[in-house]
């Protein structure tokens, strides 16, 4: 087990700001749980905070086929069971990667965590938090996502994919749902469809 | 349809690109019939602004007629509106104080990451200004996408001309916000650096506040007789050295407020300014702030200092310590123009604020080229250039 965080230096802010990357990992792992097959060592967290109630942003939210709305590179999120779904995100070079998560733990209206079944492309674990924020502003939600990127050749690009922005990917998709929640829909730049679907913002 | 479209410095052309749709439920598609050049669309003529890319459409002061709508749209086909520059949803927390520009929502998710590098934290979208700013194309065009068009567009009643309301897009509402933010006071003396649009609309807004006084500042004889018309005292500063003739003016007090409505690229050959302009050259600051500066030094102790001129980047030499020996307030930003909109539509119909007296050039929008050379090149006669969609090309004794 990698070293973890020194409790007597540990202070109040997120693991994810800590400027001891896999110590914080680590002690994140033991907080939250570790994929199934892997010994993630990258941690990455975001918050958002979200101009609506905290049950709505839930209920959207724990229906997982709604997130590719928001999620820039998931393909697609098949339901396997109440707790199970299937992941097909995409991958460079047109290929992608898939993995089965299942829920392991839920708190209605608060917390939803989950980790990759084996024999996920990418072993990866993480948490979804949602809580009242103070003064009438909304609901703050965190995101938190522990992962391992594997070995091999798929795992190179792989790697290389998730470990490009990964940190910055998940602060889009963040701010898309954000978005989608306050507004009703994705801010775009594009003039026309056409620009849209060649992405240029 | 025929847009302006930017192909680098000084390299403004008219092309025919193709037309906007509706891409979301609140937008709504506007057949444009004015639209203005602004001050800071020189500063992206002039190449200071990052992140511009070639073929972008320009133009963020634009008025028209709602052709089409998405389907959460609250305007109706055959409206006539005038759309703010900035791109605000109405329903993040920001929006619900009020701080347009200040928006979470009016930037795509992609387009966020520079600001907030950059500033720590996204702003608003703006129309037709560079990609960090949300890369949506502008209003110098035939037709234009409005995004959030159930917040923005405010809708003009039938019977008042283009010319009397175009300028509520955005240089009204950001000279007015200018001396909203000088908290002026009765019998006060307000100061305004730069006679160009937004500081003679603040010159006209400090008077309607309640200022006794307003001194305004520029090089341009014809900018400094128009504040005289509005009733200001001017200070030429190639003639008069502007501090001491402030000190002189007030009783050696200094201005109780000082609105900086020059910005970005202040002009005349001041030492610092030429240091600025080097710096600004080999990227090594990208501001060059000299009338910021003044303002500072000129105004009086615990006095307050409105900024309404755009900076984006870094300066030095800002004489912080005079800011704080002399306990001073500085207030400054993006204008909140949806904020603004209804007060100031009442003000221009109740002939309150004059804005017409602006215009001094209309030209079809196939010579905005030619309207851009003009404004950049002319400052003392070209006060403003607004341009139309529709006509043909005329030829141009310039």
């Amino acid at each position: 087990m990698a070293e973890t965080i020194d409790p007597a230096r540990a202070d109040d802010a997120p693991l994810s700001t800590s400027k001891h990357g896999s110590a914080a990992a680590a002690t994140a792992a033991r907080e939250y749980g570790s994929p199934t097959d892997g010994d993630p060592d990258e941690l990455i967290g975001r918050t958002v905070t979200i101009n609506r109630p905290r049950a709505e942003l839930y209920a959207f939210w724990r229906d997982f086929t709604n997130l590719p709305s928001f999620m820039d590179n998931v393909e697609r999120i098949e339901l396997r069971d109440a707790r199970r779904s299937h992941w097909t995100v995409k991958a460079p070079g047109g290929s992608h990667v898939e993995w089965t998560a299942v829920v392991t733990e839920e708190r209605e209206g608060e917390y939803i965590a989950w980790t990759s079944e084996e024999g996920a492309d990418v072993p990866n674990s993480g948490s979804i938090a949602f809580k009242d924020a103070q003064g009438g502003r909304g609901t703050i939600v965190t995101a938190t996502i522990l992962y391992d990127p594997p070995a091999g050749i798929i795992g190179k690009v792989i790697a290389k994919m998730f470990q490009r922005e990964p940190a910055i990917q998940a602060r889009r998709d963040l701010r898309r749902f954000k978005q989608l929640m306050e507004t009703g829909e994705v801010a775009t730049g594009a003039r026309n469809r056409r620009l849209l679907e060649e992405g240029k913002n | 349809m025929r847009a302006l479209t930017w192909h680098g410095k000084h390299d403004v052309r008219v092309d025919t690109v193709d037309d906007p749709e509706i891409l979301n439920p609140r937008d709504a598609i506007i057949k444009i019939t004015s639209t203005a050049i602004c001050g800071s669309d020189l500063h992206l003529y002039d190449g200071y602004i990052p992140t511009m890319q070639a073929g972008d459409i320009l133009g963020h002061e634009f008025m028209g007629e709602v052709v089409e709508v998405g389907g959460k749209s609250t305007l109706k086909k055959g409206q006539r509106v005038v759309v703010p520059f900035t791109i605000s949803c109405g329903s993040c927390y920001h929006c619900g104080k009020h701080q347009y520009s200040a928006c979470d929502n009016g930037l795509p998710a992609d387009n966020q990451d520079i600001a907030q590098t950059l500033y720590g934290q996204p702003m608003a979208g703006l129309f037709g200004y560079s990609h960090m700013t949300g890369g949506y194309s502008g209003g110098q065009a035939e037709y234009v996408r409005v995004p959030f068009s159930d917040v923005g567009p405010i809708v003009i009643p039938d019977g008042i001309e283009d010319e009397k309301v175009l300028f509520l897009s955005d240089i009204l509402p950001t000279g007015w916000m200018a001396a909203e933010n000088a908290e002026i006071e009765p019998g006060d003396t307000v100061a305004v650096w730069g006679c160009g649009p937004v500081g003679l609309f603040a010159v006209q807004s400090a008077f309607l506040m309640g200022a006794e006084r307003v001194i305004a500042i520029d090089h341009f004889p014809r900018r400094l007789e128009l504040a005289r018309q509005f009733g200001a005292e001017t200070i030429n500063f190639e003639e008069s050295a502007t501090y001491e003739a402030l000190m002189e003016m007030t009783g050696g007090i200094g201005p109780d407020a000082c609105i900086d409505a020059v910005g970005l690229e202040a002009h005349g050959l001041f030492v610092d300014n030429v240091i600025d302009q080097i710096k600004a050259s080999t990227f090594l600051g990208t501001d060059r702030p000299h009338s910021i500066r003044q303002a500072i030094l000129a105004c009086r102790k615990g006095g307050r200092v409105s900024m309404p001129a755009v900076y984006g980047g870094f300066v030095d030499k800002f004489p912080l310590g005079a800011f704080m020996q002399k306990g001073l307030t500085l207030k400054t930003g993006q204008t909140h123009v949806q904020h603004y909109l209804p007060g100031l539509l009442n003000a221009i119909m109740e002939e309150k604020i004059d804005t017409t007296f602006l215009i001094s050039h209309t030209l079809p929008l196939e010579n905005a080229p030619d309207g851009y050379r003009i404004f950049h090149d002319k400052q003392n006669e070209a006060t403003k250039v607004v341009l139309k969609p529709g006509f043909d090309r005329v030829e141009l004794d310039i």
